[in-house]
């Protein structure tokens, strides 16, 4: 992806790295920090590295709302042949992603904390103590935005869910279970000659001669380059 | 405080390691000349274990590629961003410039999109033909047999199309369209919009041996562990040293002035080690400021002295003014076609494999100058983002959005691989009253002043952004997709970018003839000061609707030679 379209995708500027955790506890042991992040094995720098490891030092759910959270997440998809949300590892995402982007955190737990609130009102129990189609009576009512109205004029438990959705499903296809399902088949070495000649067909679509004529013939790719005079190429 | 000085005399000090200070470095050391390079991040090399991230998937990182650490995610070859913390810029009145730097050796050509085209004749002579900005001091015949060499040098594929302003160079062969550029290619021809092949430095090709050949995994932006793309440490700075040049490197040496003596000659510079904090001092007989437009004009600026009391280079008081972006918009559309498509690997290079070139005539448009296409789109590698509003688009067909369960992953698979968008890339009007200049109230976490902004769009460019929204709607109509979103209006400026967002910033230390209005000669030398040379994109007198880097490095290649000229007629 280009640089600037990859933004799109992302829509997220940067954040400084002197983030404050209001409403997340501390207390996760070294040992456990340098267990999560040893998972993660990229190029970042020392800086990078040290604001890693400061959001695992921190708890940012409690034990029930990992709970509600992980309930949600498996009725937003449910487990498959392919793998499931805890395979996927979402609710460490979700996780994650409340500590590294801080406006995520408040919303979301005022939300698991609404939802447990209607619950114990309605059936006297946590939700996820609920019966599934008592969670999911919960879910119809917030699972469709109103087509009339733009995302910010939505009711604000229809936004919640509409995040909560959103984390569940960028969690799930960013995963290896998820893009295996998906059947994303790049990000390897490869040789790209070209859209398959069946798929054109199937779009009645073909390459112009005079276009193809100047693309590379991928069995002289490792010829060195040689230009004529006129920057013609002749290997 | 104290400062320490290095004994060294260097025959050239280079500040920057980007496309100019990169190929100053090439050029200068291959000619024999000792030369010191002085960056402000830390040593980077694509093909270091320990610094890529090409190849990674998503889940290798704890955000998924999510952009809190990095502006463009966290797997993006930037080390930097719109914000550096530490580092602050400020803006007077209402101005809105985003400032976007990279620190790293290499600069931000680590993850730049490649697109690299010359400038046409009618380029370098835009005063003449449309009465605004300044034509430029030389023209296109000057600069071309430099475009040959960086083409041939470094790599770049596109096809001979004979258009006029957009000249032909050496090609590698260009890979072929993929299925979304295919549509784009029938609506653009349909709206008569010229379409071709897109022009990245990117070898599709093998050019020598120290290099690999790109295998088609869209990652550049991530930098080429096997350089298979330019960037400025893989082709030249690398090679340089390779073939025996003197070259040693100061990194995380952030330049806080010029240094010079009492007849007003450059002597070497300053420079603050960002590990230690401390202040140290390097000589040299040449110095050629690199550092990035704004970088540049900041580091001038500060060197104030008794013979040069307004900065360096600065009697006309034109350093940090006629500062210019390109133009930017865009717009995104869903193609049915393309619902439940084959999935294959679609990766192909990083970037565009077709554009469109400026294709009409200004003479009968209400705004001067022109911009071109690019088109992204396809089935991409899944990253933080992917899968939000899965089934927005189910309101196109009356079916219910949102909902949970096993109708999500259907409508995942579904859509995934119908989005198409366009960007518009434009060039922008140089004037006076948009400029960078040292705030007198901040300094940076080093005690350096730093730069605030003052810059404002003017009617053309909106005009100009309009005409791209029509366009894009038009293409978007005849591609047989449908447009998303709300076509940006007056209110939005037609959907203008904010100007430095592009990432083209150039201008300011602008090249001429008269030193009464211009910083540089046409060998980028200071009017001023005959031993300082600025070869980043500081001497731009108007930016054109091409992207700046393969201009940089003509340039840059330029100017070395004189300066191999002037070593050699003894003059430094």
């Amino acid at each position: 992806m280009d640089r600037r379209d990859s933004i799109k995708s992302i829509m997220l500027g940067s954040i400084g790295f002197g983030v404050l955790f209001e409403g997340c506890s501390t207390g996760v042991s070294s040992e456990e920090v340098k267990k999560a992040i040893s998972k993660f094995q990229y190029g970042r720098t020392k800086k990078e590295l040290a604001y890693d490891k400061k959001l695992f030092s921190v708890k940012c759910f409690n034990d029930k709302e990992l709970k509600t959270i992980k309930q949600l997440c498996n009725l937003i998809l449910p487990p498959n042949e392919f793998g499931s949300i805890e395979d996927a590892e979402v609710p460490e995402l979700i996780e994650f992603m409340a500590k590294d982007i801080p406006s995520y955190e408040a919303p979301i737990k005022e939300g698991l904390s609404l939802l447990n609130e209607v619950s114990n009102k309605k059936h006297q129990k946590s939700f996820f103590e609920c019966e599934e189609n008592q969670q999911k009576t919960f879910l119809n009512e917030m699972a469709y935005p109103d087509p009339e109205l733009s995302s910010s004029e939505q009711k604000k438990e229809v936004k919640w869910f509409s995040l909560m959705r959103n984390l569940t499903m960028t969690g799930y296809y960013t995963s290896k279970v998820g893009i295996e399902e998906l059947g994303y088949v790049g990000n390897t070495p490869n040789v790209w000659d070209g859209v398959p000649q069946d798929v054109l067909d199937q779009y009645g679509l073909s390459y112009d001669k005079d276009w193809i004529d100047k693309c590379i013939d991928q069995s002289k790719r490792n010829d060195t380059a040689v230009w004529d005079e006129e920057g013609n190429l002749i290997t | 405080m104290q400062i320490k000085e290095n004994s060294k005399e260097y025959d050239v000090i280079i500040v920057g390691s980007g496309a100019g200070g990169g190929m100053a470095t090439k050029v200068l050391s291959e000619a024999g000349l000792s030369v010191a390079i002085v960056e402000a991040g830390p040593f980077y090399d694509p093909a270091n274990p320990d610094q890529m991230t090409q190849m990674k998937w998503p889940y290798d990182s704890p955000r998924r590629g999510a952009g809190t650490t990095r502006a463009f995610g966290d797997f993006d070859q930037a080390y930097g961003g719109w914000e550096i913390e530490g580092e602050p810029y400020s803006q007077v009145d209402d101005s809105e410039f985003r400032w976007f730097r990279s620190r790293m050796l290499g600069g931000r050509t680590n993850h730049w999109g490649r697109i690299s085209l010359r400038f046409g004749p009618d380029d370098f002579r835009k005063k003449s033909i449309d009465g605004l900005g300044e034509d430029w001091p030389i023209s296109y015949d000057d600069i071309k047999p430099y475009y040959d060499k960086v083409d041939k040098l470094i790599g770049v594929f596109g096809s001979k199309e004979n258009l006029p302003n957009d000249p032909d160079g050496f090609f590698l062969p260009p890979p072929k369209p993929r299925l979304h550029e295919l549509f784009y290619i029938k609506g653009a021809r349909k709206s008569n919009v010229k379409v071709m092949p897109s022009r990245l430095s990117i070898l599709t090709k093998r050019i020598n041996n120290d290099r690999g050949v790109c295998f088609y995994c869209r990652q550049c932006a991530r930098s080429c562990m096997t350089y298979a793309d330019f960037s400025s440490g893989s082709c030249l700075i690398f090679p340089a040293q390779k073939s025996g040049g003197q070259i040693d490197m100061y990194v995380n040496a952030m330049v806080r002035t010029v240094l010079t003596n009492e007849e007003g000659k450059a002597t070497g510079v300053s420079y603050i080690d960002k590990e230690d904090k401390k202040e140290y001092k390097l000589k040299g007989k040449v110095v050629v400021l690199a550092a990035s437009a704004c970088s540049s004009a900041r580091i001038l600026l500060n060197s104030k002295s008794k013979q040069h009391p307004n900065g360096l280079g600065n009697s006309s008081d034109v350093v940090g003014k006629y500062l210019h972006d390109s133009t930017g918009g865009g717009r995104m559309a869903f193609i049915p076609d393309l619902i439940d498509r084959k999935i294959y690997n679609e990766d192909g290079v990083g970037g565009m494999h077709v554009y469109s070139p400026w294709w009409l005539d200004n003479k009968k448009l209400n705004f001067p100058r022109g911009y071109h296409i690019e088109v992204w789109g396809g089935m991409g590698a899944p990253s933080y983002g992917t899968g939000f509003n899965v089934n927005d688009f189910n309101k196109f067909f009356g079916l219910p959005v949102g909902g949970y369960g096993d109708l999500l992953r259907k409508d995942m698979r579904k859509y995934y691989g119908s989005l198409v968008g366009m960007d518009g890339r434009g060039e922008s009007i140089a004037m006076k009253s948009n400029y960078c200049e040292i705030d007198p109230n901040q300094v940076d976490e080093f005690g350096v002043p730093t730069l605030r902004f003052k810059y404002k769009w003017s009617e053309h460019e909106v005009n100009q952004a309009k005409h791209m929204q029509d366009t894009f709607e038009e293409i978007i109509h005849n591609m047989g997709a449908i447009p998303l979103g709300n076509k940006a209006d007056k209110s939005s400026n037609f959907g203008l970018t904010k100007p430095g967002e592009i990432i083209h910033e150039v201008g300011t230390t602008r090249m001429g003839k008269d030193p009464k209005n211009s910083v540089v000669n046409e060998f980028e030398q200071l009017h001023d000061v005959s031993n300082v040379f600025v070869v980043d994109a500081g001497p731009f007198v108007s930016q054109a609707d091409k992207n700046p880097t393969w201009t940089i490095m003509a340039l840059a290649w330029r100017s070395s030679d004189y300066i191999i000229e002037q070593f050699k007629k003894q003059n430094f």
